[in-house]
């Protein structure tokens, strides 16, 4: 029953979704705002409708309903019911309903905006919403349906099928496959949810972006509409791709957080154009340079999106037949192309119109420098996507296949990073439309100075690696760099009204918020380029088996095995746990307890590493293997991991400088004032 | 330098720029260059990392056939693993088992009956080619009988492939599409 209802109110939400498209494109032909208006109606209506989809499988997921088919694959009996819940995105029929409801609830969220100023955009905002809704539900009615049902007919073959077929009986399995053990993590459960966030909230930026193609505005009124869109979507995205990192260190055991794998690659390129974006639209903004480039930005941005989706959730990249034997691998191909070749039409049609309004002037103004920063995530996206398609295409053009790897990756994209820190660190000083190696040099030389001092500094305690050196350098100049503006901004603004210099620091963030955010997750990215540093280049790993009692060392730390024993538990697993003593220096840590789960269900084992966190470094100790019964000896491999930590602060740091940057400002004003002046103040201004 | 303004220049010139006038076919020829210098960069770059980094992706069968000439180059190489012959030494973490030859064409594994069926048909084939793996290491919770391992690494001069890493993929239950696990 519940099923039923979740699934008419997809078909439902599909047809609103063609109806939309439809009554836009005729109250824009008809000049009739009543037709708007209902488009507007069926825009808003589908966020209800594919609530109730949603909760209808959710409620069919914790109620483990396995008569469902999806149900079926993705939850068993053992799990817990936050898991349960969370199979929603679990499983591809689930994730693309789930993406679909991000999407209706982001252009719902969207309608609800006063469309006073905007008329014209409307219509085409909700075209594009409803066109991208539209093709992801018709791929969930009509290949990944997760409201199919199991039969069972008279002679005892089980199939799938919407409605009862002829003869057969309604058939459920007595358990459910369950959930990929490798899933059953914390990270997993947000990794999903904030990567899909971020994937889909990047199509409201899109949308405005082809409203404005079509309308033929070339001013930047798309850009300031969208400004916090693309900012939470790129937060989101960040934050996605950080914790999935985090969980890939938890949970595959080999001590890393990032191993260029194509899945990983998927949801970092559309952050690289993404993040390109947000540069370069300051430019346009402050300058009214770079239009054409803005466009294409926010275009490759929304197609990559649509390619990460697509890419995450099949195993296409394995082979060119595997890409042609999936049912929706062709589609997805189709959409992305034709979307694509619209959407580059439509910007060649409106390219004259989008002419820059100045011209840059100096190869050292901020202008020139933000060019070049938009340059290299682009280049760096171009590695990326050769790497990923890679194999396909070698298999195309020799019939051989050629695989990169991660060394591939390192090597290409290393310098563009150590590019990018070093603009980090020299744009925020550089001078709009004029600025010469003098003016810059003026500006620069007392951070670099000190820098140069962290140089000497490393090179004193030893370290002569210069990879390593050159990028501790960079960061530290950033880092200087950043603080130095703080310090000057806070500066002037003491000297100039007197305040006190902490209330002057206070209301120099809160009053440049855009900027002083900015800077703030440069200080988090230079914190995560000290954890990748110290992690690439400096980790430590050994492995060994001990005997009760004996010890391994490794980078000032030793590791005595203690004892290991063997249970198991109630939700299906056989835990190995060891015991480890860890010491620093002859000095007694704490204990570690590296174990292996083996779930009985999926017949798949787990490792959990023993964890030693601190500020400096990790002690990752995995349990490899042990003397079966008598476990007088066990193997362990360990890694000394330096600075990861910083990783994960980094993190922090650079979610906290995002939401600085994407918190309302003047609008937060207009919030307080009574409903029926809402809106005006702006008018007024604008 | 010479000074060459645009007539639209001139007309919201800004006091900044008429104390630092760089502008026009100068400037342009300046980013010009400028671009042409990082692109020319940016494809040093990628040609020289994907000379580093690119491995020739063989089945077992493509290996042998190469022979000698294969010896001492990078590649990549997936087969199924024979459970047997899986041997382990805690001590130096030196993992031995021999692989045996499956076809890397989905088409050919799908004509087979699908990945599970062609991991077992490889290894029930007692006539396919197989190949002897050495790799030190942690052994990989996923090896086992009839499970696809994927190998970076050289063919010794003695017939041993020499893994340097190590990839496992196991027919599971689950649909999703999970970096691999051991490495």
């Amino acid at each position: 029953m519940v099923a039923d209802l979740g699934f008419f109110a997809l078909l439902t939400v599909f047809l609103l979704a063609l109806y939309g498209c439809a009554a836009a494109a005729i109250g824009i032909w008809r000049r009739q705002p009543a037709w708007i208006g209902s488009a507007r109606m069926a825009t808003l209506l589908s966020f209800p409708l594919l609530t109730i989809s949603a909760l209808a499988l959710i409620f069919s997921l914790i109620n483990l309903d396995f008569n469902l088919e999806y149900v079926a694959s993705v939850t068993s009996r053992s799990m817990p019911l936050y898991l349960r819940a969370t199979a929603l995105w679990g499983g591809q029929a689930g994730s693309l309903l789930f993406w679909s409801w991000l999407l209706s609830a982001f252009a719902s969220a969207v309608m609800l905006r006063d469309w006073r100023r905007d008329r014209d955009l409307q219509p085409w905002v909700i075209i594009v919403c409803m066109v991208t809704l539209g093709f992801f539900l018709s791929l969930i009615l009509f290949f990944e349906n997760p409201f199919l049902r199991l039969w069972q007919g008279v002679t005892g073959t089980v199939w799938t099928a919407l409605w009862q077929p002829a003869g057969a009986q309604p058939y459920a399995p007595i358990d459910g496959n369950g959930l990929n053990p490798l899933l059953r993590h914390p990270g997993m459960v947000v990794h999903p949810p904030l990567l899909y966030l971020g994937f889909v909230s990047f199509v409201i930026p899109f949308a405005f972006a082809i409203a404005a193609l079509v309308t033929g505005r070339s001013d930047d009124r798309w850009i300031r509409l969208t400004r916090r869109w693309t900012l939470v979507a790129w937060l989101f995205l960040s934050l996605g791709n950080l914790v999935g990192s985090r969980w890939a260190y938890d949970v595959l055991g080999w001590g890393g957080y990032w191993g260029w794998d194509p899945v990983e690659i998927a949801a970092f390129m559309p952050w690289l154009t993404g993040t390109a974006f947000l540069h370069s639209v300051m430019i346009q903004e402050k300058r009214g340079l770079f239009k054409h480039w803005n466009m294409l930005l926010i275009i490759l941005t929304y197609d990559l999106v649509i390619f990460g989706t697509f890419l995450t959730r099949s195993g296409v990249l394995s082979s060119v037949h595997a890409f042609a034997q999936s049912a929706i691998g062709p589609l997805f191909f189709l959409f992305i192309a034709s979307t694509l070749i619209v959407s580059l039409f439509l910007l060649s049609r409106r390219w004259q119109q989008l002419k820059s309004e100045t011209r840059m002037t100096s190869l050292l103004s901020r202008e020139a420098l933000f060019l070049l920063n938009n340059f290299l995530f682009v280049s760096i996206l171009v590695i990326c996507f050769l790497g990923v398609i890679f194999p396909l295409a070698s298999e195309i053009l020799t019939g051989q296949k050629v695989t990169v790897g991660p060394v591939y990756y390192e090597t290409a994209t290393g310098p563009l990073w150590a590019a990018l820190l070093l603009l980090m660190g020299v744009a925020p000083l550089s001078a709009w439309r004029a600025s010469t190696a003098r003016t810059l040099g003026r500006a620069i030389w007392k951070p670099l100075l000190i820098s140069l001092a962290v140089v000497l500094l490393l090179l004193a305690t030893g370290m002569r690696n210069p990879g390593a050196i050159l990028g501790l350098w960079l960061s530290a100049f950033v880092f200087l760099v950043t603080l130095y503006e703080f310090w000057r901004g806070a500066k002037a603004r003491s000297s100039n009204r007197g305040e006190n210099i902490v209330a002057a620091f206070w209301l120099l963030v809160v009053r440049n918020r855009r900027r002083y955010g900015g800077y703030i997750i440069h200080l988090g990215v230079v914190l995560i380029a000290i954890g990748v540093i110290g992690i690439e280049f400096f980790q430590l790993e050994t492995q060994g088996s001990l005997a009760v009692g004996e010890r391994l060392e490794l980078g000032g730390y030793s590791m005595e095995y203690v004892s290991l024993a063997e249970f198991q538990t109630a939700d299906g697993r056989l835990v190995d746990r060891a015991v480890v003593n860890l010491y620093k220096d002859d000095q007694f840590l704490r204990q570690l307890y590296p174990r292996r789960d083996f779930y009985f269900e999926s017949q798949q084992p787990m490792n959990i590493p023993g964890l030693y966190s601190t500020i400096e470094s990790d002690v990752y100790l995995r349990l490899v293997d042990w003397e079966p019964v008598s476990a007088q000896s066990a193997t362990f491999k360990v890694y000394l991991n330096p600075l990861v930590n910083w990783v994960w602060m980094g993190g922090i740091v650079f979610m906290v400088g995002t939401l600085v940057a994407a918190w309302p400002e003047r609008e937060t004003v207009e919030m307080a004032a009574p409903a029926r002046f809402r809106g005006r103040p702006a008018e007024a201004r604008g | 330098m010479v000074i060459i303004f645009a007539e639209s220049d001139i007309s919201h010139m800004s006091k900044a720029k008429l104390l630092h006038p760089t502008t026009s076919s100068i400037g342009r020829n300046k980013f010009l260059i400028g671009g042409l210098v990082i692109l020319a960069a940016l494809l040093y770059l990628i040609i020289s990392a994907a000379a580093a980094g690119a491995q020739f992706f063989y089945t077992v069968d493509e290996l042998k056939a190469r022979g000698s000439e294969a010896v001492g180059k990078p590649v990549r190489i997936a087969g199924a693993v024979l459970g047997d012959t899986i041997q382990y030494d805690a001590d130096t973490l030196t993992l031995t088992f021999t692989i045996a030859h499956m076809p890397a064409d989905t088409q050919l594994i799908n004509d087979d009956g699908g990945l599970v069926a062609a991991l077992d048909a490889a290894v029930a084939d007692g006539s396919r080619n197989r190949l002897d793996i050495v790799y030190v290491g942690v052994k990989p919770d996923l090896l086992k009988n009839a499970a696809e391992a994927i190998l970076t690494g050289e063919l010794g001069e003695n017939g041993v492939f020499y893994a340097n890493e190590l990839l496992l993929r196991c027919p599971t239950r689950y649909e999703e599409a999970l970096p691999g696990q051991a490495r």
